[in-house]
């Protein structure tokens, strides 16, 4: 049987050219995402915000949502949102947090169980008082920066602070892209978006670190290629496996995706974003040219220009 | 690389089918399961996003902890100052400390070095921390100022807080529930998992209430109709009744006998009127204390109090010698069922407050698991497939591998005892996609050293070893993450972490021991000419 192959051997695709494009529109991306985030913000969910969320299921038939929220609504507890959730009969019920500290949170629950009496089972009930809900937010901030920073720490030992400033940038430019996308989205920011933007660090590093191992692995052995011919020959070496390898990842989110549920619907929603489109974006296309501006392999660049020709004896192939 | 000696080989072998087998309990029914020794029965707890269930985030409440170890501490100063036989005035409780005034000058360096004696080395015997459990100040007008130091209030908390456990253990497992977890989290707050409880309610009622109970003389010579709090007697306040209409009691603050002194409570029925009712018993002391108060004060009112609302107020009709006696006041079967509860565990150092409360219902736990299956197996299948179109033979080394490797992550959660939440199911669906990586960059790097001309053998062999420095640096990046998300995470995100750092361990283990083993096997067994790939 012939065996797949999605990505041929040899590609000689020039990425490192391609940055003259793939710098600006990252820019502009990543403006786009910041200024998306700061007039439309995240809708951020009771993890973060405080307050109270109910998820129902009528026992009877599917639930009437313009009988339920004048019911609700009349409680005195602010705005309550409802919403279909998955299923006909499901539906989330959202109270902002209510002044009066965590007692009073409670008691809005007790007063929404009240109101909606024996007509509904309860699938869900989550109560986040205020302080637990800040708290919450300061510690999903700090890890993300801590995950970053350790991160940061093992690359500087393992390569050299060139590469980790690289990655660096490459991972805050995922990062606030995936918020952006989040915003644009308005999926529920809380305590699992945290965990997917930490996965999404992750697994784009990861990618990141593959392609920089190489490239690694191609100064030691060229002493005399140009850098962006040496970035290319990296990043076309390992485009097969990059590519095979998202493609597994895709299959097993997309089967998350699909199948998962609307639980974990808007943490796999964001991985597929983060994992699949800006993760492997990045790694070839800013995280590696990144390296000519930061200057790795600068000082290689007068054995260059000196013996021309020996250039020619030293071309890339794909074995010493 | 693909060399293995006899005795490594069977370790590699011998490792991974152990860790396997520990991911057997989860698969057997739990009633076979309970007979077999308790090593054996080590599995996977399911979170309560699966199975269902109540959880609570309680908080100590620190402030009436410190209010009341000012109380304790500003009768202990009167206690002394009392024997040293110092006169004094203006015994306060100010801000953060106890303030006394001594009146003469002479008697002040004496009732100092007495109230000195106050203050001791924090840390019991072993504390060699040198610190003390009050700071103490004499100033200007003989005033003198006592103020508990930091560690001593932390570890009052502290001991609030456990003793807070205990009571909280009392009183859950009257609920007959299934291994509830009450744990300690961080330096005031307590974590309640009741696994299937649906509606927290009761458990949140019994949670509430601090259940300090006090009998009390109630003050006839003040008519409660009159009464403000201007115009009681110093050793008098006026409390209000548990029921409506809330009616005032004058009450004294002295208290004949606590519930501290109680050793027995049950709900029952009164047997003239059948109204629901709690008998109870005192202990010897506190038997012996109500009896002389109940013998000196026959014809006179007392009350009943529970967390400062009196419950009932009854004329002592005669001494109640016996040491047992009943509480009526407008009870349900219920509520005089949970007094009998709170009785009986006892009274909480400190009022508790709910400040976190996530609540699943069993269907959307069974949802949440047949989704999570369902997701599982539809992403393994495809993977498998795609694996075995890439890498044909290769891939099917892959797919056994990786096989291997979530058998194996489910035996290390099991022997973790590890809680399995749906995020947690998601971190070995996003595992399997990693594993599947480590395959994928050796596969590409042999085949990269074949075009570069090596005979098949020798590409393999550099294939792994050159693959292998690169799997561990990817690996150790997303296992930072991991143990981030692990430290930060609480509940379902630290279930997430959980499964994932647990992954990526296997998953290096996997693809340094057992993929390089079977290949090995292979190309020993075949001499291949051409790698098929």
């Amino acid at each position: 049987m012939r065996l797949l192959r999605i990505v041929p051997d040899d590609t000689k695709f020039d990425f490192m050219r391609f940055r003259r494009i793939s710098f600006p529109l990252s820019a502009l991306m990543s403006i786009l995402a910041i200024t998306l985030y700061f007039t439309h913000g995240l809708n951020f969910g009771i993890d973060f915000k405080g307050g109270t969320l109910i998820e129902v299921q009528t026992k009877s038939g599917p639930a009437d949502l313009a009988k339920m929220r004048p019911t609700l609504n009349g409680l005195g507890l602010g705005d309550v949102q409802l919403q279909q959730f998955g299923a006909p009969d499901d539906v989330l019920i959202r109270v902002a947090e209510q002044p009066g500290g965590d007692a009073a949170q409670q008691e809005a629950v007790t007063k929404v169980r009240g109101a909606l009496g024996d007509g509904v089972t309860y699938r869900r009930v989550e109560v986040v008082g205020p302080r637990v809900s800040g708290e919450l937010l300061s510690y999903g901030v700090v890890g993300l920066m801590l995950a970053i920073f350790c991160i940061l720490i093992y690359l500087w030992f393992r390569f050299e602070w060139q590469f980790a400033l690289g990655a660096m940038i490459a991972n805050v430019h995922d990062l606030v892209l995936t918020i952006g996308f989040m915003s644009l989205t308005g999926v529920d920011f809380d305590l699992t978006s945290i965990a997917a933007l930490l996965t999404i660090l992750g697994y784009s590093l990861n990618d990141t670190v593959v392609i920089y191992d190489r490239i690694r692995e191609m100064l030691r052995r060229y002493r005399k290629l140009p850098m962006p011919d040496l970035l290319n020959a990296s990043v076309n070496q390992t485009l097969s496996r990059s590519v095979i390898t998202h493609v597994t990842v895709s299959l097993a989110l997309l089967a998350l995706l699909l199948f998962g549920g609307q639980a974990i619907h808007s943490f796999t929603a964001t991985m597929m974003f983060g994992v699949v489109l800006v993760g492997t974006y990045t790694s070839v296309f800013i995280a590696s040219p990144i390296l000519i501006y930061l200057g790795v392999g600068t000082g290689r660049d007068a054995l260059i220009a000196a013996p021309q020709a020996e250039k020619a004896a030293d071309k890339p192939k794909n074995r010493p | 690389m693909l060399y293995f000696t006899r005795w490594k080989a069977a370790a590699i072998l011998l490792t991974a089918f152990v860790v396997c087998l520990c991911a057997v309990p989860n698969f057997i029914p739990a009633d076979i399961v309970n007979s077999w020794p308790q090593w054996a029965q080590r599995h996977v707890v399911l979170g309560l996003d699966l199975q269902g269930g109540s959880h609570l985030l309680l908080e100590v409440d620190t402030k009436a902890v410190q209010k009341d170890m000012l109380e304790a501490l500003r009768d202990d100063v009167r206690r002394v100052l009392r024997e040293a036989k110092a006169g004094y005035t203006g015994l306060v409780v100010r801000g953060n400390s106890v303030e006394v005034r001594i009146r003469e000058g002479s008697d002040a360096e004496q009732a100092l070095s007495k109230v000195r004696e106050l203050s001791v080395p924090l840390g019991g015997i072993l504390g060699g921390t040198g610190q003390r459990s009050l700071d103490i100040n004499m100033e200007a007008g003989n005033l003198i100022r006592l103020t508990p130091t930091d560690p001593s209030i932390t570890e009052r908390v502290r001991q609030s807080v456990d003793q807070s456990i205990q009571i909280i253990e009392r009183r859950v497992n009257e609920l007959g529930t299934v291994e509830p977890l009450i744990q300690r989290e961080g330096a005031d707050r307590i974590l309640v998992q009741v696994p299937g409880l649906q509606d927290p309610t009761r458990l949140k009622q019994l949670l509430g209430k601090t259940a300090k109970l006090d009998f009390r003389m109630v003050d006839t010579n003040v008519a409660p109709e009159q009464a403000t709090p201007g115009n009681v007697p110093p050793e008098d306040e006026i409390l209000y009744s548990a029921h409506a209409p809330k009616t005032p009691y004058v009450v004294e603050k002295r208290v004949l006998v606590s519930g501290a002194e109680l050793t027995d409570a049950q709900p029952g029925f009164d047997q003239r009127t059948s109204e629901p009712i709690v008998s109870f018993r005192f202990n010897t002391a506190g038997a012996r204390k109500f009896a002389q108060a109940t013998q000196e004060n026959v014809g006179k009112p007392f009350a009943i109090i529970l967390d400062n609302e009196v419950i009932s107020a009854p004329v002592i009709r005669e001494p109640i010698l016996g040491g047992s006696g009943q509480i009526s006041g407008s009870f349900t079967v219920q509520s005089a069922n949970d007094l009998a509860i709170l009785l009986r565990a006892g009274a909480l150092p400190a009022p508790l407050t709910i400040i976190e409360e996530r609540t699943v219902g069993p269907g959307l736990g069974a949802d949440s698991i047949a989704k999570g299956k369902i997701s599982s197996y539809v992403g393994a299948a495809m993977v498998v497939i795609f694996m075995l179109l890439t890498y044909g033979l290769f891939g099917l080394f892959a797919n056994i591998a990786v096989a291997i490797n979530v058998a194996m992550i489910f035996g290390v959660l099991s022997l973790l005892n590890a809680t399995l939440t749906l995020p947690g199911i998601a971190g070995v669906v996003l595992t399997v996609g990693i594993a599947v990586d480590s395959n994928v960059l050796i596969y590409e790097r042999i085949r990269e050293e074949v075009r570069g001309g090596r005979s098949p053998i020798n590409a393999i062999d550099a294939g792994f070893s050159r693959a292998l420095a690169t799997i561990l640096d990817s690996n150790i990046t997303t296992f930072i993450a991991a143990a981030v998300l692990f430290y930060i995470g609480t509940g379902p995100v630290r279930g997430f972490a959980v499964t994932l750092g647990i992954g990526i361990i296997t998953t290096v283990f996997t693809a340094f021991t057992l993929t390089r083993l079977i290949v090995a096997s292979w190309v020993r067994w075949r001499r291949p000419q051409r790698v098929p790939i």
